[in-house]
């Protein structure tokens, strides 16, 4: 079980969050939804523990992944170096079958500049699902993909949790994202932001 | 393209003689400006000798200590001033004021401070460029992606793999730069370092020679060592920048 509690967040006189609390069951899936700013991905930030300045508590598991905004590959890296170097422990065959997984099965010596953005975020979402997470948390990941390329990552996502069924925390603005993908759908709202829950 | 820049660098470097060569003509004095072909005598001599041979690999051991532990404490005190803002607050008025003091006064200080050896002359030239160094570093750690940090410490890479693949790649281009900017001056300070105060290397060369006025000698062994730093920076340096940069032209 995950659980969140956070009691406060500042960004120096600013307080960005409120009590933001809630728990994610092993296998869930929760979408947090809300405006631009609100401060959805800072809850992000300090549950994956990028962001440890703040009050309150997470407990989390140690296994844990991240799909960020941005592919945040390494592209002076090979796409294979990508999974080897980020997880450790990760084997040869195991990081191609998880490059095979997303469609990536000959682009194993390519470096990310060499590929389309579709391909660095498939790339992105390979990395996070080859080390096998006990948490997944992705931040917009289908954002700024055009709706056809947006549609097939949807339905890729979808698949992989199905697969490996991590606990699972992401942030969206949209909504039919939000419903598509999640098992429960938490609003983060005001100023400073807290939680209601839609779903 | 290639074979167009090559022929454009051998057209220059044969500019470069034909002016020497005017110029040889135009004062007429082989003491003051012999030709480029009136050099090979005495470079035969000396190699002969075996002296020309002592002076640059004395002067290449100087250069090479210096380069190395000025890289090596520059690109760490850069690192650290560019990722930890209060220490860079203490330190920048100390890099402002060695960036600002001259080469001469430091190696005169170190002579006097510490004697006429070794350690003072690598000492006097590791000082004068550390500051350089760490400089060029500081921006290349200040321009570090915090996305990519953020992505090793969920991923949870070790210290190891973080330095060497998240954040000397990053740092790549600052690390050349300095290098290769490190070799160009630090050859030219640690002649004169040889020159004030030691009795090998090349600047103890010039210096002899420019006593006994003898401009062919000091040319002599001028051209000698730059030719072993173009060959230092085609054959290590350049094939190392090529080789950092290789993902970006994949």
């Amino acid at each position: 079980m995950i659980n969140v509690d956070i009691h406060a967040k500042h960004f120096g006189p600013v307080q960005v969050l409120g009590r933001v609390q809630f728990d994610i069951a092993p296998g869930e899936t929760v979408a947090l939804l809300g405006p631009s700013g609100v401060g959805k991905s800072t809850i992000l930030r300090i549950v994956a523990g990028i962001d440890t300045q703040f009050e309150g508590t997470i407990v989390r598991p140690d296994a844990l992944a991240f799909v960020f905004q941005e592919p945040t590959l390494l592209p002076w890296r090979s796409a294979l170096d990508n999974l080897l170097l980020t997880q450790s422990g990760l084997d040869r065959q195991t990081a191609l079958a998880a490059l095979d997984r997303v469609g990536l099965a000959s682009k194993e010596d390519a470096f990310p500049g060499q590929m389309s953005l579709g391909q660095q975020r498939r790339l992105a979402l390979a990395r996070a699902f080859a080390g096998s997470p006990d948490l997944l948390i992705m931040d917009e990941p289908f954002v700024s993909l055009d709706p056809k390329m947006a549609e097939q990552m949807i339905s890729l996502t979808e698949t992989l949790i199905k697969e490996a069924r991590p606990a699972t925390l992401f942030v969206t603005h949209a909504k039919a994202e939000a419903e598509r993908l999640a098992d429960r759908i938490l609003e983060v709202k005001g100023q400073p932001a807290t939680l209601c829950s839609l779903q | 393209m290639m074979i167009g820049m090559r022929i454009t660098t051998v057209l220059s470097i044969i500019g470069l003689f034909g002016l020497w060569i005017i110029a040889a003509m135009l004062t007429n004095d082989p003491q003051v400006l012999p030709f480029p072909w009136a050099l090979n005598a005495p470079f035969r001599q000396e190699l002969a000798s075996g002296d020309l041979l002592f002076h640059l690999g004395a002067t290449l051991v100087r250069v090479v200590w210096a380069f190395t532990l000025a890289m090596g404490l520059g690109c760490v005190l850069g690192f650290i001033m560019g990722r930890c803002p209060k220490i860079n607050r203490w330190l920048d008025p100390w890099l402002v004021v060695f960036l600002n003091l001259p080469a001469l006064v430091l190696i005169v200080l170190c002579y006097l401070w510490i004697g006429l050896n070794e350690t003072a002359a690598i000492l006097a030239v590791t000082l004068n460029k550390i500051p350089n160094v760490a400089t060029m570093i500081r921006e290349g750690a200040r321009a570090l992606d915090q996305n990519l940090d953020a992505m090793a410490q969920v991923y949870r890479m070790s210290w190891f793999a973080r330095i060497r693949h998240v954040i000397v790649p990053q740092l790549a281009p600052f690390i050349t730069a300095a290098a290769r900017t490190g070799v160009a001056v630090i050859w030219k300070i640690v002649l004169v370092v040889e020159f004030l105060g030691r009795s090998s290397g090349v600047g103890f060369q010039i210096h002899l020679y420019f006593q006994l006025f003898d401009v062919a000698m000091v040319l002599v062994y001028a051209l000698s060592f730059i030719s072993v730093m173009l060959i230092v920076e085609w054959v290590l340096l350049q094939p190392w920048e090529r080789r950092v940069r290789r993902w970006r032209s994949a």
